[in-house]
């Protein structure tokens, strides 16, 4: 599996060398989605649906504005780093809150939380309220790539944070904390008389995968170039669901390519019909739901 | 059910929908404004009822086997499709029919304008959930529905129709949801995303009150709406999260909702 992932991504940086600038684009902004689908499916392995994961996508994606706007500060990880840290704190913090509930409840509890950060942005007019404001272009430990080769540096960077957030989960999955996660789904009590704390393991997840949004939300900011509260609306968390259950959970590298899927399909519904796009979404999941529960990537299995 | 339904929102916004275009054409042709009332009900029952049986016996209940949450999913899917199909049929741009609420005139509070139709609604509102107990709790159908979504397996064993009970309520739920939309549509312009605003702030309502409690939705309800209008009134800027604020609020010290039902642990 590790060499499967080292591979994946080693050879998407590579193989970008020959694309066109606007799938550059595509193929960042889906490295992005992915980071936080891959946090989402830590959490649906335990059965734990978050509809509020925009949350941290949006913290993520502000910390790298702030550091931006107030610092003058534009290197890509360190603006991925911030979202990190800032996710991870918060969520740190409200897991005390969100570990104890399970189900529907740690759903629209998760959702009311990111709709609160939601309000707040869009009356705060030092964060440019409802318009959001624009990210300076990404720079590289101090380098300044020239126009043409930022989108590749900032994909090539991307790619090897994706490579090492994938490893990183994956070597959680098989630890005895990782493992949990189907036994929580199944029966939580057993859990408990098992020794093994369910709060305590839900906690810890929630962390990792609100800190991995974080990082999707920053480099979404660097690479989009703009932040508006949009990101911390709840449909924005409906979309990463959506990639979550189109890819599936079987493995570390399906958010990615659920994440390239989700893409290409937003991107030609939209050209093809733009007034129905969100119909053809719709029957897709639908589809998916009822033919492929196990997702699109979900069966894949690495040696 | 057990559902949580998502398309529940999008039968609000069609039931709104089909209101408002039913009574204008009705009242473009001239006929007695006292019966656009009537107009207004009907169009819902005529949309909404059909829709929710199709809905229901092509696609949910071959679902209802799967997880909770994968069925919100499945709605959530119905939701975006509707969403889409209001606007082909209907189009973008808003609609208005304001007869059905300047016909009742408005009276005097305390030196304020009261709109009457706005205390129509209330005591629609109280009807239609007194009515829903009364259902629920006082009549056999009521009964049996209670035991069916207690243990469907069961029931079907006690030769109960589940089936028949779960359309019968999904069709009953999705029409109250158009009835609502219909009883909105005079007293605002009827635009495309009328069924988001409304589903999110429903679902802090039933999560407030308590999943499955019918007096735990109307507390609910009433608070979110009594919330909401203090916020705007005293503290406009919070009025956009003031609701989640109160809902993340009673969730953090009744974990289940205020009215919530004691649950059974399974070992």
């Amino acid at each position: 599996m590790r060499f499967w992932i080292a591979g994946t991504f080693a050879a998407l940086a590579l193989a970008s060398l020959w694309l066109p600038q606007w799938m550059l684009f595509i193929m960042t902004v889906a490295i992005a989605r992915g980071l936080v689908v891959l946090g989402l499916l830590l959490l649906l392995r335990a059965g734990l649906v978050s509809f509020g994961q925009a949350l941290y996508y949006c913290i993520g994606a502000y910390s790298a504005g702030a550091l931006g706007r107030f610092f003058g500060i534009s290197d890509i990880f360190l603006e991925m780093l911030a979202g990190a840290v800032l996710a991870g704190a918060t969520a740190f913090v409200l897991g005390f809150l969100l570990a104890r509930y399970r189900g529907i409840f740690f759903g629209l509890l998760s959702l009311a939380l990111s709709m609160i950060l939601y309000g707040l942005l869009v009356k705060t007019e030092a964060l440019g309220s409802t318009d959001g404001f624009n990210i300076a272009r990404s720079t590289l430990f101090g380098a300044r790539p020239d126009e043409d080769w930022v989108r590749y540096a900032v994909l090539v960077a991307s790619a090897a944070v994706a490579a090492l957030a994938a490893l990183l989960v994956h070597r959680y999955l098989q630890t005895p904390l990782g493992r949990l996660a189907p036994a929580i789904k199944d029966n939580e009590i057993r859990v408990e008389y098992m020794g093994a704390s369910a709060r305590q393991a839900v906690h810890v997840k929630y962390v990792i995968a609100a800190t991995l949004a974080g990082v999707g939300g920053a480099l979404a900011a660097t690479t989009v170039g703009h932040i508006d509260p949009e990101m911390a609306y709840w449909t924005s968390s409906g979309e990463f669901i959506f990639i979550a259950i189109l890819a599936g959970t079987g493995n570390v590298l399906a958010p990615f390519a659920g994440a390239l899927v989700y893409g290409a399909i937003h991107t030609m519904a939209y050209d093809l019909s733009p007034n129905t796009w969100q119909m053809s979404l719709g029957v897709s999941l639908l589809l998916l739901i009822v033919f492929l529960p196990e997702g699109l990537f979900g069966r894949l299995r690495f040696r | 059910m057990k559902i949580v339904n998502v398309t529940h929102g999008s039968f609000y916004g069609i039931g709104a929908y089909a209101a408002a275009s039913f009574t204008a054409a009705y009242l473009a042709r001239g006929y007695p404004p006292l019966l656009s009332y009537l107009v207004l009900v009907g169009a819902a029952i005529l949309v909404a009822v059909p829709l929710a049986v199709v809905i229901e016996r092509a696609i949910l209940r071959y679902l209802y086997v799967r997880d909770e949450v994968v069925i919100l999913l499945v709605t959530y899917a119905l939701f975006l499709i509707l969403e889409d199909v209001a606007k082909l049929v209907w189009g973008v741009n808003p609609y208005y029919i304001a007869e059905p609420y300047a016909l009742l005139g408005s009276f005097q509070v305390a030196g304020m304008a009261y709109p009457t139709y706005n205390l129509v609604l209330v005591g629609a509102a109280i009807a239609f959930g007194g009515g829903l107990a009364w259902l629920l709790h006082s009549t056999r159908a009521g009964k049996l529905l209670r035991a069916v979504i207690h243990d469907p397996e069961v029931s079907r064993a006690m030769g109960i129709n589940v089936g028949r009970y779960y359309l019968a309520t999904f069709a009953l739920g999705s029409l109250l949801a158009a009835l609502a939309g219909a009883f909105t549509a005079p007293t605002v312009s009827v635009v495309p995303g009328l069924g988001v605003d409304v589903i999110v702030l429903s679902f802090a309502v039933v999560v407030i009150g308590g999943l499955g409690s019918l007096p735990g939705a109307a507390l609910g309800a009433v608070i979110v709406g009594a919330v909401r209008s203090l916020s705007v009134h005293y503290l406009p800027q919070v009025e956009l999260f003031v609701i989640y604020f109160v809902m993340a609020v009673v969730l953090a010290v009744r974990p289940r909702g205020l009215f919530s039902l004691a649950e059974p642990r399974k070992i």
